[in-house]
């Protein structure tokens, strides 16, 4: 049978119902948070700071030290079980290797510079919504950037290309899930991590899906951004 | 011809275009690429004739030579005082660089001059990278902090607080009778005759931290000073 048509009604490039916010947390040097349907990811920055253990210091430029973490109460439990985890510590890694190509950190010589990702609320599309919420809170923390970066998780099921998954559709039979970040004004590709089986025509057509999604995604950053600083 | 993608003092937000054209110049916060101008932080920004600049609004403080800042005294060593000044890295107060008296650390404590948590003004006399920073007090008005309170702003808003040619700085001090001493690092020396002052002065300056980019702010502040002083 073909698919026709998804379970909560949406077209099939449609994303789910989003929300920004930039400086939710007072004490850190910037934060911002992003939901996604049901998913709510907190970004936290500090820094640019004291790094220790000094052996991990660089001399040339600014380390960045992401850290991704599902808190205990999120999520159903079912799938994934919240805390740190072998998962964790990847998605820590894609996330640092999806925001490092958008930093400028050669004036940070020595330091640190802390992201701290807490999902408070998971559905699908952690690491996207992780990584969508960190670039506002670096940008919010006036670390020095080249551009920004957004991010989105789109798949095939069926035959269809559809972008930012359900939980039903990307445990669905044969589903494909691609996740993917974009530098949005260079609209380079700084993540890209897939599930499943994908023909090369399929994956150029979801990634010009995602690319697509993530300029929506990166219109509701800047708004989010501008809002904060805005004249009161 | 070069065409602006912006107007001025607009916010733009990192990776923002803010003009096309080689007969631009790309200055503080922004690079060129190709024949693009680009915005590397949040900021306003600031056209000046070709010159493109960018007034930040958010950040850390980074030391520069020649900077005034206020520190504390976190640590004391045999050849001088270590001083948080909110950077990163602390800075290095050396024994020569401390005061005009000839110091000598076998004969004398170094606690006498500055202890533990003692409050000083200081200048940045040299700075490498990041981890070097050398701090000096050789120079008028660069003291031992004593009394008042301490309060800390956003460091890119330092300029606003000062206002043109100190103006805004000396009208607060006026209307409040109370001693101010502004550090680039965004700490802000507060001391007056009462503590109720004090306070006026305190919520002036968060003042004007929150609504830095309001235009009229002098009269945004001077309105709120002769309210709050009645």
């Amino acid at each position: 049978m073909a698919f026709a048509k998804r379970s909560d009604g949406r077209k099939f490039d449609e994303l789910r119902e989003m929300e920004a916010k930039v400086g939710v947390v007072k004490r850190a040097d910037g934060s911002a948070m992003f939901r996604i349907g049901k998913t709510i990811a907190y970004a936290v920055v500090y820094g640019p700071r004291q790094m220790y253990p000094a052996f991990l210091q660089d001399p040339e430029k600014g380390v960045l030290r992401c850290n991704y973490n599902m808190m205990a109460f999120s999520g159903s439990g079912e799938r994934v079980r919240p805390g740190p985890s072998r998962r964790s510590r990847e998605i820590s890694l894609v996330t640092e290797k999806a925001l490092m190509p958008a930093l400028d950190l050669s004036n940070y010589k020595n330091t640190v510079i802390d992201v701290f990702v807490e999902l408070i609320q998971t559905d699908s599309g952690t690491r996207c919504a992780g990584i969508t919420a960190a670039a506002m809170a670096l940008a919010d923390a006036g670390i020095p950037m080249k551009d920004m970066v957004a991010s989105i998780a789109v798949g095939k099921l069926g035959d269809k290309i559809l972008a930012d998954l359900t939980k039903e559709e990307e445990d669905y039979e044969n589903a494909v899930d691609i996740a993917t970040a974009f530098l949005i004004r260079e609209g380079k590709v700084t993540l890209l991590q897939m599930d499943g089986e994908l023909k090369k025509e399929d994956l150029i057509e979801a990634l010009k899906v995602a690319k697509k999604a993530c300029e929506q995604i990166n219109k509701l950053q800047v708004k989010a951004l501008k809002e904060k600083y805005k004249t009161k | 011809m070069g065409e602006l993608k912006v107007q001025d003092k607009e916010i733009v937000i990192p990776g923002e275009v803010l003009a096309v054209g080689m007969d631009f110049l790309p200055a503080n916060g922004t690079f060129r690429e190709e024949d693009k101008i680009i915005a590397s932080e949040m900021g306003l920004v600031n056209v000046n004739g070709r010159l493109i600049k960018l007034i930040p609004l958010t950040g850390r403080y980074v030391p520069k030579k020649g900077d005034t800042v206020i520190g504390k005294v976190v640590d004391i060593g045999l050849n001088g005082w270590r001083v948080d000044i909110r950077w990163a890295y602390e800075a290095n107060l050396g024994l020569k660089e401390a005061s005009s008296d000839f110091i000598d650390s076998r004969r004398t404590s170094l606690t006498d001059y500055y202890d533990y948590g003692d409050v000083i003004m200081a200048y940045v006399v040299f700075t490498t990278g990041s981890k070097i920073i050398d701090l000096s007090m050789r120079g008028p008005g660069l003291r031992k902090l004593i009394g008042g309170r301490i309060i800390e702003i956003t460091p890119s808003k330092v300029p606003r607080v000062i206002g043109k040619q100190g103006s805004m700085i000396t009208m607060i001090k006026e209307k409040t009778d109370c001693k101010i001493l502004v550090g680039q690092n965004g700490r802000v020396w507060i001391s007056g005759a009462e503590p109720k002052k004090e306070i006026i002065a305190t919520k002036a300056i968060r003042k004007i931290d929150e609504e830095s980019t309001a235009d009229g702010l002098t009269d945004v502040i001077k309105e709120f000073l002769e309210k709050e002083c009645k």
